[in-house]
């Protein structure tokens, strides 16, 4: 861990931490809204470990404090999950590690860790953003869960603090700078239209999924490359 | 929720997460394949953005939110540092809710 706080630049880790920060706060409330809801401490205290996902974290608490059916909890979740799995072949090269490394590592893999890791560039660097993002969040999520759990009912509403605002502009920020490059701006574009469109009529976490249909958008495969080799031609 | 749904939901995200570092090396992947792996994770983020930015549920966020991120977002696009950017969209949405805005 060292030597990847060194391979960081200050500026890079002071936007780290401040993710990690408005993640902690979170954490808090998803502690709290657990126990304040009637659910035992265990139950927050075992899937912010287990699970380290915050959207199904909480879809799966709302829907059993709603009364739904443990098995409608884990469907939810897990739906909402799915996109994990795209996101684990895209920053697969910085899991290309001893097998204990890769196998632990591989659960610190996070909207942001992602996120960060696709900021960067060179090797080195994409598996120091990922590794202490990863490790960051996952410390200060557990640490924000904990505290929930003990303060309870004594946490106020989070969206009165206009938290609810920080996790798509974390989000947002972080994935500007891939929109300056037009193919994937027209494909994102897209794909959100189609997730918004798509909110009204499916289950959470299913809209987001359907965002991929943006990937039309960047044609055939090989089409481009073809495109590449005849301008490299008239040059 | 019982241990075995809480179980049962950590061990399905775990194998989301775990299946591409470890069939990374099984399977070669070309240049090209890479980068539209990289481009389907914008695209997840920016749908993730846009529902989360814009939804609550089945149904639009209200205003609060959304204008909120909306501040904060042309200050990123501005290249206004990322502090900035986030405390503003909280700050934003925060103000409106005191005003009675939902």
């Amino acid at each position: 861990m060292r030597s990847f706080w060194r391979t960081l630049d200050r500026p890079l880790l002071r936007d780290i931490a401040l993710v990690a920060l408005a993640d902690g706060v979170v954490g808090v409330s998803f502690g709290a809204i657990a126990v304040s809801g009637g659910l035992p401490a265990w139950v927050p205290l075992a899937m912010s470990p287990a699970v380290f996902a915050g959207g199904a974290q909480f879809a799966a608490l709302y829907i059993a404090l709603g009364g739904g059916g443990a098995l409608a909890a884990v469907v939810a979740g897990l739906v909402l999950n799915a996109r994990l799995l795209p996101f684990g072949f895209a920053v697969a090269d910085v899991l290309d590690l001893p097998w204990p490394a890769r196998l632990l590592g591989s659960q610190l893999l996070t909207d942001e860790s992602v996120a960060f890791t696709l900021l960067q560039r060179d090797p080195v660097r994409r598996r120091a953003a990922y590794f202490v993002c990863g490790v960051l969040l996952f410390a200060v999520w557990n640490a924000g869960t904990l505290l929930g759990v003990l303060a309870g009912r004594a946490v106020g509403n989070p969206d009165a603090l206009g938290l609810d605002a920080a996790s798509p502009m974390v989000l947002l920020a972080l994935v500007l700078p891939a929109l300056r490059e037009p193919r994937a701006r027209r494909a994102a574009l897209a794909g959100a239209a189609v997730a918004l469109a798509a909110t009204p009529f499916l289950p959470a976490g299913l809209p987001v999924l359907l965002a991929l249909i943006g990937l039309v958008t960047l044609g055939r495969p090989g089409a481009s490359s073809v495109a590449r080799t005849k301008v490299a031609g008239q040059a | 929720m019982t241990p075995l749904a809480v179980l049962l939901l950590a061990a399905g995200t775990y194998c989301f997460r775990v299946c591409g570092p470890v069939l990374h090396r099984r399977i070669e992947l070309s240049e090209q394949v890479r980068w539209v792996l990289s481009v389907a994770a914008t695209v997840l983020l920016c749908a993730l953005v846009a529902t989360s930015a814009l939804t609550t549920g089945h149904g639009p966020a209200g205003w609060a939110r959304p204008a909120g991120v909306l501040v904060g977002g042309v200050l990123a696009a501005r290249r206004a540092p990322f502090l900035v950017a986030v405390v503003a969209a909280v700050v934003t949405t925060a103000l409106l809710r005191l005003l009675g805005m939902t």
